[in-house]
C-alpha cells in the first residue's frame, strides 16, 4: 500500500511560526508545508531551533505566533485533535525506565483505549518487529541506546499515528542501529505515514527525506529536495593531485580557470561531474601533456549546502579536503 | 465511550502505572512507613512515662498510647505526601512525561493517577501503623461503627488534601532534593501540633502556632472519634481545612501542569 486517500493535502503547515524564550528568539517566522505521506526533514546545526519546532508542532509547548495546522486541525484551537493523529519520538527517550519494555507497550495500548486483547496483540507484534522480544520482560532502564530508541518508536506506533515526529532519531546511535532506524522509517513511509524528521546528519536527510528545509538561526535558509539544494551551491569539480612539484607547476601554467593549492600540489577544475565534461577535461590534460598522479571527481553534497547556507563561520575546512 | 468514561479510564491507567512503580520499588514506601512506627515505639516505650506524667500528672504509659496514636496516624498521613512530591518531581523530569503530554489522553490523568496512588498508599500505611498501635496496646474507648467510619473518612480526606498539596510542591520543585525539602512542612507540622503533647503544655508564645494550624483540629477530631475526648468545633474546622487545602492543591497543581514544560 503506497498510496492512501489523504484527507488533507498537507499533513503539516506552518505560517509565520515564532517562538522566543526570554529575549532569545529561537524561531523567527518559519513557513513550512509538508505534503501528506512524505518525509520532511528539518536540517540544522545544534541550537538552530529544530527541537523547539518539533515541541511546538507536537503540542508540547505553545508558539508565540503564527498559524499552525497538523493533520488538518488548528493547533491553537484543538490541540487534543492534533494529539490523536500524531506520534512523537523525541531526542530524549520517552520511555518509563522503572517498568519493563512490555509494560511500557501495554501502557500505551491502555492510553490509546485499545481493547485488552487488541493491546496484547499489537504489543507482541511491535516487540517482534523491533527485535525486542528477548528484552521485553526487563526494566527499560537496562536497555542499550539503540534498544531504548527502538522501544521508544515502538511505543509511538501503538496508536498507529498518521503523522510521526522524529526528533534526531539516530543521534548517538551506532551505525548498525542507525541503519535499522532508517529501514523502519522507510517502512512507515511505505504505509503512507507522514514523517517529520529533524537531524543534524546531512546523509540522513539525503537518505530519507523527500523535502529538506535548512534551519539556521531561527529562519529557513533554504528548502527543496536534496538535489535542488545541491544545485544551489557551486562546488562540482575535478581535482588533480601531483607528486612532482615541476609537473604541478607546468599543469598550473597550462590550464586556465582553475583553483590551485600549492601546498597539496593540487589543481581544481570546475566540472558538473557528467561523463561528457569529464572527457573534455581529460582531453585538455592530454593535449597539454599533463599526467596527474591522482584524479578525483567531486560533486557537491549536502555538506557544501549546509556550510554555505548556515553561515559557516566555524567551517573548519572545505568538506572534500577533510575526506581526502 | 463518552468523554467522562475515557477520562476515568485514563486516570485508572495512570493509577495502575503508579502502583506498579510502588510495587517494583518499595523502598520509598517502606522508608515512609518506618518513620511513624519508629516514632510510635520511641514515644511509647522511651518517653512514655515522662510524657504521660506531663499530661495528667501520673506516669501511665498505656494512657499515653491512647493520646499519642491519633497523632501518629496523622503523622503517617503527613509523611506519605513527601514521597509523592519526590515521585512527581522525578516523573516530570522523565522523557515519558513529554510523551503523555503529546497523547490524546485526559489532561489531568497523570496527576490524578499520582494522587489516587498516593492516597491508597497512605490508607494502607495508616492501616499498618494502626495495626502496630493495636499490637502494643492501643484500644479505642467505646467508638461506634459510625465513629470508626468517620475516622476512616477523615483519614482519606486528610490524605487527599495533603496529597494535592504535595503534587503542587512536586510540580513546583526543580529536582527531587528540592521536592523533599519543600514537602518538609507536611512532615514537621504534626510535631508542633497537639500530636505529642496538649497545646496547653506548650510555652505561651507558641500556643497560637500550634492551635491555629490544620493538624491540631484534625488530630483533636480523630482523637475524639477514637478515644472519646471532646471534639467541639474541631470537627467542622478539620473538614474545612481539608477541603480548602485540597482545593488549593488541586488548582495550584493544575495551573503548574498546564504551563509549558521546560
Amino acid at each position: 500500500m503506497t498510496t492512501t486517500t489523504a484527507p488533507v493535502p498537507f499533513a503539516i503547515t506552518a505560517k509565520g511560526l515564532r517562538k522566543s524564550f526570554g529575549d532569545k528568539t529561537v524561531l523567527d517566522g518559519i513557513d513550512l508545508a509538508v505534503p501528506t505521506g512524505t518525509v520532511f526533514s528539518l536540517l540544522g546545526p545544534n541550537g538552530a531551533g529544530k527541537t523547539t519546532a518539533v515541541r511546538i508542532l507536537s503540542t508540547l509547548i505553545t508558539a508565540d505566533g503564527g498559524h499552525l495546522s497538523v493533520g488538518g486541525h488548528d493547533l491553537a484551537v484543538d490541540p487534543q485533535a492534533v494529539r490523536s493523529t500524531i506520534g512523537v519520538t523525541g531526542q530524549f527517550s520517552a520511555v518509563d525506565g522503572l517498568i519493563t519494555g512490555e509494560e511500557n507497550m501495554l501502557l500505551m495500548a491502555d492510553l490509546h483505549h485499545l481493547p485488552r486483547r487488541e493491546g496484547r496483540r499489537v504489543t507482541a507484534e511491535l516487540l517482534e518487529r523491533f527485535d525486542l522480544v528477548a528484552a521485553a520482560r526487563k526494566p527499560a532502564s537496562t536497555y542499550s541506546g539503540g534498544m531504548t530508541r527502538r522501544l521508544d518508536l515502538a511505543m509511538t506506533l501503538v496508536g498507529a499515528p498518521r503523522i510521526i515526529f522524529l526528533d534526531e532519531p539516530t543521534t548517538g546511535l551506532d551505525p548498525r542501529s542507525r541503519h535499522t532506524m532508517w529501514g523502519i522509517v522507510r517502512e512507515l513511509v511505505a504505509d503512507g505515514v507522514t514523517v517529520f524528521l529533524t537531524t543534524q546528519y546531512l546523509d540522513e536527510a539525503d537518505e530519507l527525506a523527500d523535502r529538506i528545509a535548512v534551519l539556521s538561526e531561527g529562519r529557513i535558509a533554504a528548502t527543496g529536495s536534496s538535489d535542488e539544494l545541491k544545485r544551489l551551491v557551486p562546488g562540482g569539480h575535478v581535482r588533480l593531485r601531483f607528486a612532482d612539484p615541476a609537473a604541478y607547476r607546468s599543469a598550473v601554467a597550462a590550464l586556465r580557470d582553475v583553483t590551485t593549492d600549492d601546498e597539496a600540489l593540487a589543481v581544481r577544475i570546475p566540472s558538473d561531474g557528467t561523463q561528457r565534461e569529464l572527457r573534455s577535461v581529460l582531453d585538455r590534460l592530454d593535449s597539454a601533456g599533463i599526467e596527474a598522479d591522482a584524479l578525483t571527481v567531486h560533486t557537491p553534497d549536502l555538506d557544501d549546502v549546509f556550510f554555505a547556507l548556515t553561515g559557516g563561520t566555524d567551517q573548519p575546512v572545505p568538506a572534500e579536503e577533510a575526506v581526502r | 465511550m463518552s468523554g467522562t468514561s475515557l477520562a476515568v479510564r485514563d486516570c485508572a491507567t495512570m493509577l495502575r502505572r503508579n502502583l506498579l512503580h510502588a510495587r517494583r520499588y518499595p523502598s520509598l514506601t517502606l522508608n515512609i512507613l518506618l518513620t511513624p512506627i519508629v516514632l510510635l515505639l520511641l514515644f511509647v516505650y522511651v518517653f512514655g512515662d515522662v510524657m504521660s506524667a506531663g499530661i495528667d500528672g501520673e506516669a501511665d504509659r498505656s494512657a499515653y498510647i491512647g493520646y499519642l496514636v491519633p497523632g501518629i496516624l496523622l503523622m503517617t498521613i503527613g509523611a506519605t505526601p513527601a514521597g509523592t512530591a519526590i515521585s512527581v518531581t522525578m516523573d516530570m523530569t522523565e522523557g515519558i512525561m513529554a510523551r503523555f503530554r503529546t497523547m490524546a489522553i485526559h489532561r489531568r490523568a497523570v496527576l490524578v493517577g499520582h494522587v489516587l496512588g498516593s492516597v491508597l498508599q497512605t490508607v494502607i500505611g495508616v492501616l499498618v501503623v494502626g495495626t502496630v498501635a493495636v499490637a502494643i496496646g492501643f484500644r479505642s474507648t467505646d467508638a461506634t461503627a459510625l465513629e470508626w467510619l468517620a475516622a476512616f473518612g477523615l483519614t482519606v480526606l486528610v490524605a487527599l488534601a495533603l496529597t494535592w498539596i504535595a503534587v503542587g510542591l512536586g510540580l513546583a520543585s526543580p529536582n527531587p532534593e528540592a521536592a523533599s525539602n519543600n514537602a518538609m512542612p507536611l512532615f514537621v507540622l504534626p510535631f508542633i501540633s497537639s500530636a505529642f503533647v496538649p497545646v496547653d503544655a506548650m510555652p505561651g508564645w507558641f500556643r497560637p502556632v500550634a492551635e491555629y494550624q490544620p493538624f491540631t483540629p484534625i488530630i483533636e477530631t480523630l482523637r475524639g472519634l477514637l478515644i472519646g475526648t471532646g471534639i467541639g468545633h474541631n470537627g467542622w474546622l478539620a473538614v474545612a481545612w481539608c477541603l480548602a487545602l485540597a482545593a488549593l492543591g488541586y488548582f495550584w497543581s493544575r495551573a503548574l501542569f498546564n504551563r509549558d514544560p521546560r
